[in-house]
């Protein structure tokens, strides 16, 4: 790995997207935008809010991120500057974190954000450190982002890249026990969970929520988004093939 | 004559159960522009993909600069511009340079430098998007200029520019030659073969000629180009 061409992917990553704030204004007020309806879904059933706000706060993070991502990423295969790159110095790791990096940097703002909102204006109320809830909103941005990154590798089309969202997230979303606890699912799907990241997302964020700091399983979840943020780095690396037919 | 810059010997490759090149050697010599002449999908492209490492090969061998074609230390030493412009539509041209100028590890003066090289100085500040085709083109090139390759691989660098630029790019590859690069250049328009010191023409995936314009007009018995190709065709077509 090469700091010096990670960097160069971040800084040209930052620079396209500033000059594209409609994506940017998205990125940002629509997590803000839906975290205020669910507010007010629930506007007679605070304690629904109380229990959901928090895990949402991650999850649209991984979400959104996932999308922009996947779709970026895809752009970069079909307009032959991956191909390009991959003639270069460049290296495929280096790419990816690149990317990942510069995404990363969105995430922070993105999360602090929503966060902000939540807290400040519509009443979410957190026993744990808020802090805490920011590094798990941005550490699933992360998450979303290198999902997002791995899985551009199999869609041939911005329409595909696209479906990807309710066919990988969707399920996870309902998994995750935002909706219903895992202990009380088919035996399958309880099993199935453990295997999906958003479990460990939503875990988390609700044992922050109820009072939990950095510790025992709220650690435990933090170390296993990261494998999973760094796993799906490398094998998104290994599936940017140098040569192609 | 000088060792070769890139040797090529029997190259087979096969996209989608199609044979592209049969079986394929030639080699390409420092401070030559090599022109590659022949029909759309005839494996130009191809060819050229295989030499900077990009395309899957059944057999046979590429070696560039006596490396394996597309090993890591050719990755700074050979250019490649694809025949679609690659650059980021929603950077500028400086940026979009200033990125790979940070990729290559050159100097901040270069960006100047090469845009000023395919004559879009006016332009620096535009968006990739907001350019003509042509002008997309060059700032493509501009790219592989960036760190002075030593083997640049141009596929169709001139399609859809006016003559004169045109010229005066092709003014630009031989400055690059007389300074010991070796070039490639790929071309379906048979006017700009007598551009180049050397001529491959091609046709399905087969070299029919490979020789200086000079020669291959007086093989042929013909005046120009063109007629030279389709007089080769003709031939080899009567043989087989």
């Amino acid at each position: 790995m090469t700091p010096r061409l990670t960097f160069a992917t971040t800084l040209r990553v930052l620079q396209q997207l500033r000059h594209d704030p409609r994506t940017i204004a998205l990125l940002i007020v629509v997590p803000v935008v839906l975290v205020a309806l669910v507010k007010w879904v629930f506007l007679d059933q605070d304690h629904v809010f109380q229990r959901v706000g928090v895990p949402l706060l991650g999850i649209f993070p991984l979400t959104s991120m996932f999308l922009v991502t996947s779709i970026t990423m895809l752009r970069e295969r079909t307009s032959g500057t991956l191909e390009r790159l991959l003639t270069t110095p460049m290296g495929k790791f280096d790419l990816l974190a690149g990317y990942a990096l510069g995404f990363g940097a969105i995430a922070v703002v993105q999360g602090a954000t929503v966060s902000l909102v939540a807290f400040g204006l519509l009443g979410l109320e957190v026993e744990g450190p808020v802090a805490l809830v920011l590094m798990f909103a941005v550490l699933n941005a992360l998450v979303g982002t290198c999902l997002g990154l791995l899985v551009s590798a199999f869609a041939r089309s911005e329409f595909q890249a696209v479906q990807f969202m309710p066919a990988f997230l969707l399920p996870q979303f309902l998994l995750s026990g935002l909706l219903a606890p895992r202990a009380e699912m088919a035996r399958a799907l309880e099993i199935l969970s453990d295997y999906l990241p958003m479990t460990y997302a939503y875990d988390a964020l609700s044992r922050v929520a109820a009072g939990q700091g950095f510790e025992g399983h709220v650690a435990g979840d933090a170390v296993i988004l990261l494998g999973v943020t760094i796993a799906s780095l490398a094998l998104g690396a290994a599936t940017l093939r140098r040569r192609t037919s | 004559m000088k060792n070769p810059t890139i040797e090529i010997d029997a190259l087979r490759v096969v996209r989608g159960g199609h044979v592209v090149l049969p079986n394929l050697s030639i080699s390409m010599y420092p401070g030559e522009i090599t022109g590659l002449l022949g029909p759309s999908g005839c494996g130009k492209s191809t060819l050229m993909r295989a030499i900077v490492g990009v395309q899957v090969v059944e057999s046979g061998a590429v070696r560039v600069l006596g490396e394996p074609a597309g090993s890591r230390p050719l990755r700074s030493r050979v250019g490649y511009v694809t025949q679609a412009p690659s650059v980021y539509d929603d950077l500028t041209i400086t940026a979009n340079l200033g990125y790979f100028a940070r990729v290559y590890g050159v100097p901040k003066e270069r960006i100047a430098e090469v845009i000023d090289t395919v004559g879009l100085s006016a332009h620096a500040h535009k968006f990739v998007r907001n350019l003509s085709g042509g002008q997309r083109a060059r700032v493509s090139l501009a790219t592989a200029l960036l760190n002075r390759p030593e083997v640049l691989i141009l596929d169709e660098p001139t399609v859809g520019l006016d003559p004169v630029l045109r010229a005066e790019l092709w003014d630009t590859f031989h400055q690059l030659a007389n300074q010991g690069a070796t070039l490639l250049v790929s071309s379906h328009v048979m006017d700009e073969a007598e551009r180049c010191d050397r001529l491959v023409l091609m046709r399905e995936g087969h070299i029919l000629a490979s020789a200086s314009p000079r020669e291959v007009l007086l093989q042929s018995g013909t005046t120009n180009i063109e007629e030279a190709f389709l007089s080769l065709v003709r031939t080899m077509e009567k043989a087989a």
